[in-house]
This record gives structure tokens, sequence and C-alpha cells, in this order.
């Protein structure tokens, strides 16, 4: 039996770049809860929070801390940018490179690559180079590299940011098969729609700071804080 | 303008009979040139790979050493190359002076920084790009390193080809420590320099067009096979 890299505790962590402070101090624990929705305004500091938790950001005070060592639990988490970086590959490719560099044999990783990318839709641009996909298609290119190796952990910087209707729920699609497979979600949007059909937790962001924590049902019907309770009525908060 | 002609003349001359000595300098010219390439590519391209990607305390100074190395003077290269390799010079005893190894080794000399730069810079852009992802999905620094030599291949295939430019049209070094002997270390450029010096303009200049030909014909057959201009953006 595998042990679990959740649950993630950070305690009063702060990320700061040029001596600013970006977030912080954070105290946050992570349990294993299906998805849990990071909200919050521009600027609030959702995407520094996903990034401090999976290591692209060192915490200038405080600790992160995974319940296996660091080392061992970076490789069973997986990253989603909002801005996906598509590499000079093809789609089979790219898809392939997450287990190849992970020492997947490439023949193997390429067999699976092209499998994962069928089941993504993807499967008309097997041989195309990634660059030239539409947004959504890089976007479900992304999460398809991301969930390749089969991460417990995946964290996505709202991945349908830039995306239309009908390329949001493909992408809520291939999320909730994910789900399903029992991956641990944390995403970051300012769509309340979509946070409201996907989240099973909330934590919402303010000024660097976590807000306000809670179940998504009672996040959404009763807010505790004043300033959770504007922001899910529309109002800027600020 | 009359010697052009005559030039042109003695270049398409040359050409059409397969003179043996012509085709004798020109395969010695490639060879010393490919050579000194491909060693200075294996040594470059890690190397501007290695610098885009690492950090530590005296980076930007050996960035900035390795782009002023790009406008090293070949004849002073030549010349240390030719006191290394002299009989009395620390490597004399391998005997290479005078001989195609020698030009190899001050070829190399010259064409590994402006490999190595022109890498540097085009990695860099790239590393920029890869950074956050190559950091998320937990590759290794030697990973790092081999995937952006594969990716940015096309702007590395660039960089190669700059230094075969600058190799195949160099005389100063190789002059010195080739000695520009005949059917032993005569490349193009030497015998150009040669025919000129014995006032042979014509057949200096008909060598001339023979190495401008042949620099052309080298770029166009590694683009085609490179498929650089046709496979969309990759």
């Amino acid at each position: 039996m595998v042990r679990s890299i959740l649950p993630l505790r950070i305690d009063a962590a702060e990320v700061r770049r040029g001596g600013a402070r970006l977030i912080g101090p954070i105290d946050l624990t992570l349990g294993k809860t299906d998805v849990t929705i990071v909200l919050g305004p521009n600027g609030s500091g959702k995407t520094s929070l996903l990034r401090l938790m999976h290591g692209l950001e060192r915490a200038a005070k405080g600790r992160v801390d995974w319940s296996i060592p660091e080392a061992d639990a970076r490789a069973r988490r997986a990253f989603v940018f909002q801005t996906p970086t598509m590499m000079r590959r093809s789609v089979t490719d790219s898809i392939a490179y997450a287990l190849t560099v992970s020492g997947t044999k490439r023949s193997h990783a390429r067999d699976r690559a092209r499998e994962m990318a069928r089941k993504i839709g993807l499967a008309h641009a097997l041989d195309r180079s990634a660059r030239v996909l539409s947004g959504g298609e890089k976007q479900k290119l992304a999460v398809a590299r991301a969930l390749i190796r089969e991460p417990e952990v995946l964290f996505l910087d709202e991945p349908c940011a830039n995306l239309d209707g009908r390329a949001t729920r493909e992408i809520e699609t291939i999320l909730a098969d994910a789900k399903a497979r029992r991956t641990r979600i944390v995403m970051s949007t300012h769509d309340l729609g979509q946070a409201r059909r996907l989240a099973d937790d909330v934590v919402f962001m303010l000024n660097g700071c976590v807000h306000e924590t809670g179940v998504a049902e009672s996040f959404f019907s009763t807010p505790e804080t004043p300033e959770a309770r504007a922001f899910l009525n529309g109002q800027i908060v600020e | 303008m009359n010697e052009i002609v005559e030039g042109l003349l003695a270049a398409a001359g040359l050409i059409v009979s397969l003179d043996p000595e012509l085709v004798d300098i020109t395969f010695r010219s490639l060879q010393v040139t490919i050579t000194a390439v491909v060693i200075a590519a294996a040594i470059g391209l890690p190397l501007g790979a290695w610098l885009a990607v690492m950090r530590f305390r005296a980076r930007r100074l050996v960035i900035a050493v390795l782009n002023a190395l790009m406008g090293l003077p070949p004849v002073v290269v030549g010349l240390i190359v030719y006191v290394l390799l002299s009989r009395s010079g620390p490597f004399g005893v391998f005997g290479l002076l005078f001989t195609p190894t020698a030009m190899i080794i001050a070829q190399v000399i010259i064409v590994t920084p402006l490999i190595a730069s022109i890498a540097h810079q085009a990695i860099r852009d790239l590393w920029a790009e890869y950074h956050d992802l190559l950091i998320s999905l937990n590759t290794s620094k030697r990973q790092r390193v081999a995937t952006l030599l594969w990716d940015a291949r096309r702007a590395l295939l660039t960089a190669c080809l700059a230094g075969f430019g600058r190799g195949i049209g160099e005389v100063g070094a190789i002059m010195i420590v080739g000695g520009n002997i005949d059917h032993a270390t005569r490349v193009l450029t030497t015998a150009i320099a040669l025919e000129t010096g014995k006032g042979n303009f014509a057949l200096a200049l008909g060598l001339g067009f023979v190495l401008i030909a042949l620099a052309i014909a080298v770029n166009l057959v590694i683009h085609s096979l490179s498929r650089t201009e046709r496979s969309g953006i990759w």
C-alpha cells in the first residue's frame, strides 16, 4: 500500500519577491476531500498559493509539509498553468514527455500518450505540432500531460480562464473523470458558476491571505465573512 | 571587372573539369571544417544550454567572456596553437604541427565560442518559456538541458551553420598551424591566399567563387535535410 502524500500542512508560510510579500502568512491544511476550489478576486494570491503548494515558490517564512518527504511527494503531484506551455513537439510527444522524464520507455510512453489524447478528444491531432492547437485544445493537452502520470494531487491555475463554454465543459468532464479515479484536485478560478459545479471545499483568498475556508455547500449558502458574501454577490471586493 | 569575369570562367572551368587539385583541397576544406564544427558543437551546445539553465556566482562573467571570445582574432589563435604544438611546446611531442589535426584544433578554438554563445541566447529564451513546466514535471538538470537542446534544435542548427561559415572562410589560423602544404594541409582559403600572392588573380577568384558556392551548398543541404522551412511551427 503506497502511503498518501496528503494531508498537506501549510504553517504560517509567506511568499516574498524582491522583498515584498506576495502572500501570507498562510495557515491551511489540505485533506483528502475530492475537489478544493481556490476563489478570490484578481491579485488575491490564488496563483501564488497554488505555486507555493506545488513547490514552484519557496516559502520565505513558515513551512509547507506533505505527509511524506518532499522529494517523494514532488513526483506525485502535477500542475496545469493558466497559460499552458506548449513544447516544440507533436501532441503525442508532448504528452509522452511527462512519462519519459519519469523513466518510462519512449515507445510505451508514446502508446499511452496516444491513448490519453484519444480519450480527451485530441485523436485528430496526434501528429500535429502542439503549438498550432486552439486555446481549448492546448489546455486539454496540458491537462492530459499532467494526468498521464496519474498524480495523487492535481493543481490547476484557472485552466478555463480563456476558454469558451464548450471547451470549459470538456475540461470539466476530464476533471470529473480524474476525480472519479481518486485524483485530488486543487483548482483556482474566479468563475463562480464553475466553482459551484466542481467544489467540495472552498478556500477564499483576499489580499494574499486565506480569508475563509469551508465546505462548498455552506460557503456558497452562508458565507461567514462580509467579504466572501460580497464576492459571491458579484460585488467588487478589495 | 575583367578579372571577376575571368574568375567566374576559371571557377566554371575548374568545376566542370573536376580539376583533381580543386577536388583535393575542397575535400580537405570540408573535412577540416566539418570535423571542427562537429567537435565545437559537441562542446558549445551543451555549454550554451548549461549556462542558460544553471545559476552560479560567476555566470554573467562567463557569458560576457564567451561573447567576447566570438570575436577571437584567428591569427592570434593560430599563433597560440602554433606555440603549443611546436617541437619546443608542451604538445610538441605529438607532432601535430602542419597537419590537418592542428588546423582542426585551431578551428575548434575559433568556432566553439560562436556556437556556444548563439546556443546560449536561443536556449535562454526557450528556458524562460519552459521554466515552470520543466520544474513542475520534476525534471532533473540533465533532463532540462537535454530537453532544451532537442526543442531548440532548429536554432542550434543555425548556430552550427554560423560556425561552419566562420570555419570554412577562415585563413589566418590554419595558414599558421597548417603551413599551406600542397597535398597535405592546403585548403581553399590558403590556396586563394597563395594564388593572390603569386599575382594569379583569376585563379584566386575562381577558387573564391568555389568556396562561396560550397558554403551555400552546405547550408542548402543541411536546411533541406532538417526541413527547416517546411514543417510549420515546431
